[in-house]
């Protein structure tokens, strides 16, 4: 009675220490295991690449944590103040220069021009751009993303357009030309005013620098800034869009199906959910645009993800081998068919799984003309403050100068501390922690 | 003579209550002390990088934050959540208890359990059912108020309807502690003074109002305190359902802090929020406290 009740723990025991030393020891060396950071949908296709790096390096391992988006930040963050960072990152590009400013980013220049299977010019340059804080390459482009239109080609060519202006004016036009197509209960676009995105792409487009002095003043209030927040809330004034905010419109595919609107800004995320979410009958009917511009094709902005190495990790060799590896064209096409995100590097854009989506292919033409917003740790900050009076303005509950005023106030205030750093590290001499 | 035997008295009291006194310092006062001396400074990222990058601004956080229109608007959600809020969520717990402690009712164990049920459900597994009961289209909230012919309402999407959404929601989620208190205080009122007040002629109100009501007075301050600072510290109903918004109209003060703090790692600027926050519930306790004595 007794024998059977003792014999099974102890069996099921021994076979747990088989799998658990199976699994720790697959090669006669021990092997470093590194850990590697990764976000939402990106964090879950990786691991099938990672599958496949671990069969090439046999002495790495690699423990791949997902992280849902909306936390990623504040866990690498507490991380980093923790001591606990993982070896390797994918990094948002906008948050570099903050974890540059903390000093917990491993420099890669020495890296990068080592490496015999990366060139910098198989990058887009405005991408790689966001990677370079003062002169020094902290990331490598992983992922890119930017912002084009999304149009109904169908309305457009009843309201009499083929193909979709370049510039603003004609841009305006073909609104304007739609509208009277559908009627006052829709609109030519939807730019939802809680998103900081629309005004800050336009306020590139007019030349605008957003910050002056080495990104320690704004420059809201200057003239560049100013015509393209006019443009901005013109649309909204003339009823070509609707001041909404993105979660008051229920379902944007549904009444983007339905003609609510005819053009949205966004995202190459938005490819596969315009394609599964919208009916068969109308794939024939939406296409996509590089974004127009004030006298011609406009900026967008250069998005996207970079995979970083963290100082103060022990496994960097190990981990940059994963950065190497996860950055040959092969296995950017091969995460870009998983994930759907489109690859940073431009040889990797030749393969057919690209050039067959002609909807990419306004990617493709943008991507050569993308800039980074300001590097600086405190553009997250200040993003968040040009929502709020941009929204204002949007709803008009503000007027445009009162808006732009607090905004510039408000962003002022933000950077006083960079204008003190910087006025410190240079009469100072101490070691600089701002880069201009 | 008896003071050689006092101070000996104390020197051991003083070493039983070593341990805990040395916990309380170590895990309350230094960090509350440290939160202050932080709220001081202009701890920022900067300065989590480099120590000596943090400057020392005096009450510059605390005059900044008069100036800020977003505290102003927090400040306002946060009074709005605890005036509406809190009254209301202290008066369903008194009703549910004075029903459950009423004699006719069966299944009594049952119902409490009912109404205790979700103070221990996890919130965000709460308020992921709550995003469909509030849905504007597919809501079982619009669907039961369009029965009665109202129009469906954008709970979580309209400035003003996303704070009495947020308020609902805690009540549910709150109401059933209170009542177990109350539940606790009603059944140690003694049952012949209701007995004396029937033989009186006194009416259920009567009774309730002069009876029930002043009897649990210690019992009803607790609650009201323990609810007053609880719900002064709105945030995890906010952060999932609606993340602040639309328009800040759910931000709370809290919600702020942790926005200051940890999203934008202005440690000074959000340990100024805490102790600004600290300074209003302790005045709130004070004054109904006050209130209570000048009654009695």
């Amino acid at each position: 009675m007794e024998a059977p009740g003792r014999g099974a723990p102890a069996w099921f025991l021994a076979c747990l220490v088989g799998v658990a030393t199976g699994c720790a020891a697959p090669s006669e060396d021990d092997p470093t295991t590194i850990r590697f950071w990764a976000m939402g949908r990106e964090g879950e296709v990786v691991q099938e690449l990672v599958a496949d790096f671990e069969q090439e390096f046999p002495g790495i391992r690699v423990e791949v944590q997902q992280i849902p988006w909306s936390a990623a930040h504040e866990k690498l963050l507490t991380a980093f103040v923790g001591r606990a960072s993982p070896d390797l990152a994918q990094l948002g590009n906008t948050w570099i220069a903050e974890f540059v400013a903390l000093q917990a980013l491993e420099p890669l220049d020495v890296r990068i021009a080592s490496a015999n299977t990366l060139a910098p010019s198989d990058y887009f340059s405005g991408v790689w751009d966001t990677n370079v804080i003062d002169g020094t390459t902290y990331g490598l482009p992983w992922y890119v993303d930017t912002r084009v239109l999304f149009y109904r080609k169908d309305i457009l060519a009843r309201a009499g357009y083929d193909a979709m202006p370049v510039t603003w004016s004609g841009w305006l036009e073909s609104m304007k030309a739609v509208k009277r197509t559908v009627g006052p209960a829709n609109f030519a676009i939807l730019l939802p005013v809680n998103e900081w995105t629309q005004p800050v792409i336009f306020g590139l487009q007019t030349g605008s620098p957003l910050l002056g002095d080495e990104a320690t003043r704004s420059a809201f209030t200057e003239p560049e800034f100013r015509k393209a927040f006019t443009f901005y809330l013109d649309l909204f004034r003339s009823g070509l869009a609707p001041s909404l905010a993105n979660n008051e419109v229920a379902n944007i595919y549904q009444e983007f199906e339905k003609g609510y609107f005819s053009m949205c800004i966004t995202g190459p995320w938005n490819l596969g959910e315009f394609q599964n979410r919208l009916s068969p009958a109308m794939q024939d009917s939406w296409d996509t645009a590089p974004l127009p511009g004030p006298d011609g094709p406009g900026l967008s902005l250069a998005g996207g993800s970079s995979l970083v190495l963290f100082r103060g990790s022990p496994h960097r060799d190990a981990a940059w081998r994963l950065v190497e590896f996860l950055s040959r064209p092969e296995q950017q096409v091969r995460f870009s068919q998983l994930s759907g995100d489109l690859p940073a590097r431009r040889e990797a854009w030749a393969d057919p799984f690209l050039t067959q989506n002609p909807r990419t292919s306004a990617f493709w033409e943008q991507l050569q003309r993308v800039v980074a917003t300001p590097k600086i740790p405190e553009w997250e900050l200040i993003t968040s403050r040009i929502l709020e009076y941009s929204e204002l303005a949007a709803r008009e509950a503000a007027p445009p100068d009162t808006a732009l005023a607090r905004l510039d106030a408000d962003v002022n205030r933000i950077l006083e501390k960079r204008r003190w750093l910087l006025g410190r590290d240079r009469t100072g001499g101490t070691e600089g922690h701002v880069s201009p | 003579m008896s003071t050689i035997l006092e101070r000996q008295q104390a020197r051991a009291a003083l070493q039983f209550l070593a341990p805990a006194l040395t916990l309380i310092a170590v895990f309350f006062f230094l960090p509350v002390i440290a939160g202050l001396l932080l709220s001081l400074t202009d701890f920022d990222i900067y300065a989590i990088g480099a120590l000596d990058t943090a400057r020392f601004v005096g009450l510059g956080n605390y005059r900044d934050l008069l100036h800020s229109t977003l505290f102003w608007t927090a400040l306002k959600n946060t009074l709005y959540f605890v005036l509406v809020g809190g009254p209301l969520s202290v008066a369903i717990s008194l009703a549910a208890a004075v029903l459950l402690n009423s004699p006719r009712l069966r299944f009594r164990p049952f119902f409490r359990t009912v109404y205790f049920a979700p103070v221990v459900t996890t919130l965000v597994a709460v308020a992921i059912v709550w995003r469909y009961l509030y849905h504007p289209r597919y809501g079982l909230l619009n669907h039961i108020l369009g029965w009665v012919g109202i129009e469906p309402i954008d709970w979580l999407g309209d400035p003003h309807w996303s704070m009495p959404a947020i308020i609902i929601l805690s009540i549910w989620k709150n109401f059933g502690y209170n009542m177990l208190i109350f539940l606790a205080g009603l059944q140690t009122i003694p049952e012949e003074l209701y007995e004396a007040a029937s033989i009186d002629g006194a009416g259920p109100w009567r009774s309730f109002f002069h009876i029930t009501f002043p009897s649990l007075g210690p019992v009803f301050l607790f609650v009201a305190v323990t609810t007053m600072i609880g719900y002064f510290q709105l945030f995890a109903e906010p952060y999932v359902m609606t993340q602040g918004g639309p328009l800040r109209s759910t931000t709370s003060l809290v919600l702020l802090m942790y926005e200051e703090g940890f999203r934008w790692w202005r440690m000074g600027v959000a340990s100024s929020i805490a102790f600004v926050l600290f300074l209003l519930t302790l005045g709130g306790a004070l004054l109904q406290l006050r209130l209570r004595r000048a009654r009695a």
